[in-house]
């Protein structure tokens, strides 16, 4: 509130207007994966052998675990919302704390993949990598760029959740006055739609 | 907080924006505000500071191709000044001059509300804004130099150069960022904040631009910032994407890089179509011809313009059926603009026009801005455009849009609301003369790109063959005089915030929306009380009686 | 404006978010399932539509698109169309093209 100059005290709390605002801000982040998912389809398009190929190096295993992991990590944020509606504070804290433990799951999953990835020399830059057939790197190449990208917004959506366990602590959320939450959960379940379309198209190719 | 609310409340009715001391005071007083009047002024600042930067390497462009053999600077340091200059114009002036400076501060006033929905993010837009500017400047300085692949950044050119390219991409990434928080601001206070009374089309024309172009923001601007990422993630750690040798198709970046670039051109020009939307019925005493077809019009550039994007790129080898499409779509976007055109010149059809500054730049804004569009509907067909493409006359196009569209608008913006913001008018006859002056370099400088152009002059080249050298002879004497009647009309416009005439009355120029009810300049809340609207903006009623009676008679 | 008087109080029910998710899981193991089977170039269609309703689900309720404002609606509509005319477009190009 230190920069709050002049309080403009607004006769009521606008909750849709500040869920508007996250929507929007939703739109954008959709885009900003959506143009990934442009040049996924072009170059898959392009390339349709040897993304089959490469995909095959995949681990399904470990991506349909995290599938189920990010999906139960929506329903944990679903519930805590749904709690504190009812005026449960306890309960929401501990469901918030869950879905940010799910979401350190997926992630240390992540790390079990890449690191197997890049024992196997698939990483960028490498020169296995580099003698492959031209889908084949950009597969890679995709991958990296797409599954990093969300796993950064895991990460950004684990530390505001985080935050909002705090608010919730402290008080500042509540009953009445929970609309940080819903926003909050607003953006973890986009996490979890854009790992929804990541799954099948990077896991589970023909 | 209820005893400081209380106190606010008794001030924030009576001080003006400008004398308000709050919790902070003097400097900070403004860097740590988040009002939107007062965030507007920053805004100004950092804008007209990166036009200065952008109009001198423009100068020096001129300069430079004054013989057909280098004059000042090597081929290396031209090619770094085109890019550089194309990119402060583009990215950090035009695109976010006009909502960021004006929209800021008049979008709530007109609306009627006290503040945008979001005042904390906008201060924030404004800090992404300099330190994306800042970084830019810096590529200038740093060894390695400033990016040298033109505005467009196209690969693979832009993945192997060894300038200072991750510089200038973070840059405009952060300036993207900046850009799409500040759209979903606007829709989220348009959307929420409108006084009582004031439905969808009662709002000011200005506030539907402003619509129309923050859903392009929200929505494209993400596309760019992912491509510019991805070709960042490219150089640094050899991500195969687009760059040929790894696989990738360096046509893709076009298409990736156009998506946004193309529909940014209505970032840019849109908010300024609203400008003149208001003016134009001011300074005629008219309310303005067809409301609705204006205000949808905006709509449909947003629309069509988002999806016209692969133009850029006839010459490049698409498939036919991409040609045949896009160039259609192409032809499809000038109805929306040619509307907005038709509207205002029927405004001003038995208006009582006053030719005051703003109302000067207004229609040279409507003459120029459709020399530029029809020299762009021209580059819409197929076989004329793979002439034409990388030659001056498509930099002739972008000129006469980009700066006799939003550049006017936004001369036509100062000169309107200056007096507003500040409470001083400026000197109305070297405002006029400035205009002149500013018109004709104008023109001197950039018609003779299109001569140039249809002789065949590629842009962005360092040498030319000797036969066009009167042409850019020519340009480059526009180019003095335009840059003299430019300095002519911003230190007409300083001198006025200091020693200009004190304004008091509320409505300067008799216009009918919402800022001219408060008092000048605004006080900190706007508005004593949220005033309640019963009428649409632009009633002139008793002119419009007058004048039918005349007719009667 | 009539509607900044409503808050969201929309209690959401503990029942339905949980059958929500079971129906989720379960599309996930359908997913992977058919991922065996080769439907040939049909194979992405059929991932793509599962990846759809799931996201139709996480939308609706967890998101409660159900129970909010009709612009909030008509704002998805706007970003979609905005992908699926731009994706169709820039297929025009890669359709056809001979490069």
């Amino acid at each position: 509130m230190t920069t709050q100059e002049h309080a403009v005290e607004q006769v009521h709390r606008d909750d849709i207007r500040s869920k508007m605002g996250m929507w929007l801000f939703l739109f954008s982040e959709l885009l900003l994966f959506g143009g990934l998912f442009f040049m996924y389809s072009v170059y898959r398009f392009m390339h349709q052998q040897d993304f089959s190929i490469a995909s095959k190096e995949m681990n399904t295993f470990l991506g349909t675990l995290n599938t189920v992991i990010l999906l139960t990590s929506s329903l944990t944020m679903a519930l805590s919302i749904a709690a504190i509606q009812r005026g449960k504070k306890a309960l929401s804290i501990f469901l918030q704390i869950v879905t940010i433990l799910f979401g350190l799951a997926f992630m240390v999953n992540k790390v079990i993949e890449w690191s197997h990835e890049f024992a196997e020399g698939n990483f960028p830059g490498s020169a296995s990598l580099a003698n492959r057939p031209p889908g084949q790197i950009l597969y890679f190449g995709l991958y990296y760029s797409m599954v990093g990208l969300h796993g950064l917004h895991v990460l950004v959506g684990m530390t505001v959740i985080g935050f909002m366990t705090v608010f919730t602590i402290r008080g500042k959320i509540t009953q009445d006055n929970y609309v940080k939450l819903e926003a909050a959960g607003l953006y973890w379940h986009l996490v979890d739609i854009i790992w929804i379309f990541l799954f099948p198209l990077f896991y589970l190719i023909t | 907080m209820a005893s400081e609310t209380l106190t606010l409340h008794n001030n924030g009715h009576e001080v003006s924006y400008l004398d308000y001391q709050g919790k902070h005071k003097g400097l900070l007083g403004w860097l740590l505000s988040t009002d939107h009047k007062r965030i507007g002024i920053l805004y100004m600042i950092g804008v007209l500071s990166f036009f200065a930067v952008g109009v001198t390497l423009g100068f020096l462009i001129r300069l430079e191709l004054l013989t057909p053999q280098g004059t000042i600077v090597g081929p290396q340091a031209y090619n770094e000044f085109f890019t550089v200059h194309g990119i402060i114009m583009i990215f950090i002036v035009v695109i976010p001059v006009i909502p960021a400076v004006f929209g800021n501060f008049f979008l709530p006033i007109m609306l009627g509300a006290k503040d945008v929905a979001f005042p904390r993010i906008n201060l924030l837009t404004w800090y992404l804004y300099i330190i994306g500017g800042v970084l830019i400047l810096l590529s200038l300085v740093l060894p390695g130099g400033a990016a040298d692949t033109g505005w467009t950044f196209y690969v693979p050119y832009s993945v192997r150069t060894g300038t200072n390219m991750i510089f200038t991409l973070t840059a405009v990434f952060i300036i993207g960022f900046s850009s799409i928080l500040t759209g979903l601001n606007f829709l989220t206070t348009i959307h929420r904040m409108r006084a009582p009374g004031m439905d969808w089309f009662k709002m000011p024309l200005f506030a539907w631009s402003l619509y129309a172009t923050s859903w392009i923001q929200v929505i494209v601007t993400p596309i760019v910032g992912i491509t510019l990422l991805m070709v960042i993630v490219e150089r640094v750690f050899h991500v195969g994407i687009f760059d040929p040798t790894l696989g990738g198709d360096p046509l893709l970046f076009q298409h990736m890089f156009w998506m946004y670039s193309h529909p940014a051109v209505y970032i840019i020009i849109v908010p300024a179509m609203g400008v003149i939307s208001e003016i134009i019925p001011v300074f005629s005493q008219r309310t303005i011809f067809g409301y609705k077809f204006i205000a949808y019009s905006s709509l449909g550039i947003a629309v069509f313009g988002s999806l016209v994007w692969a133009h850029h790129m006839f010459a490049t080898g698409m498939s036919d059926t991409a040609e045949f499409v896009f160039s259609l779509l192409t032809f499809l976007v000038a109805i929306p603009s040619a509307i907005k055109v038709f509207n205002w010149t029927a405004t001003l059809y038995k208006g009582s026009i006053k030719l005051e500054a703003p109302m000067l730049y207004a229609l040279a804004f409507i003459f120029l801005f459709s020399i530029g569009g029809l020299t762009g509907i021209i580059q819409g067909a197929l076989n004329v455009d793979l002439y034409l493409t990388d030659t001056y006359f498509i930099v002739g196009h972008i000129h006469y849009v980009v700066f006799g569209g939003t550049g006017f608008g936004l001369f036509a913006a100062l000169h309107y609301w200056l007096p507003k913001m500040f409470g001083r008018m400026y000197n109305k006859k070297v405002a006029k003369v400035a205009f002149w002056i500013v018109f004709i370099g104008f023109n001197v400088l950039y018609f003779p790109f299109f001569i140039l152009g249809w002789m065949g002059m590629p842009r962005r080249s360092y040498h030319y063959l000797p036969q066009f050298q009167l042409y850019h002879v020519i340009a480059t004497v526009g180019s003095w005089i335009l840059v003299l009647g430019l300095l002519i009309m911003m230190v007409n416009l300083l001198v006025s915030l200091i020693k200009g005439k004190k304004i008091t009355e509320n409505n300067i120029w008799g216009g009918e929306t919402l800022e001219w009810k408060v008092s000048t300049p605004p006080t900190v809340e706007n508005f004593e009380e949220i005033p309640e609207v019963f009428d649409g903006p632009y009633e002139y009623k008793q002119n419009e009686y007058a004048s039918m009676e005349e007719e009667v008679k | 404006m009539e509607e900044a008087k409503e808050h969201s109080k929309h209690a959401h029910g503990y029942g339905i978010y949980v059958l929500v998710w079971l129906a989720l899981v379960t599309l996930t193991g359908l997913t992977a399932a058919v991922a065996g089977i080769n439907f040939g170039k049909l194979s992405i269609v059929v991932a793509i539509i599962i990846a759809v309703i799931k996201s139709y689900l996480v939308l609706t309720e967890f998101m409660h698109l159900k129970t909010e404002q009709r612009t909030f609606k008509a704002f998805i509509f706007v970003a979609l169309f905005f992908i699926i005319i731009s994706l169709a477009l820039l297929f025009s190009d890669y359709s056809f093209y001979v490069r």
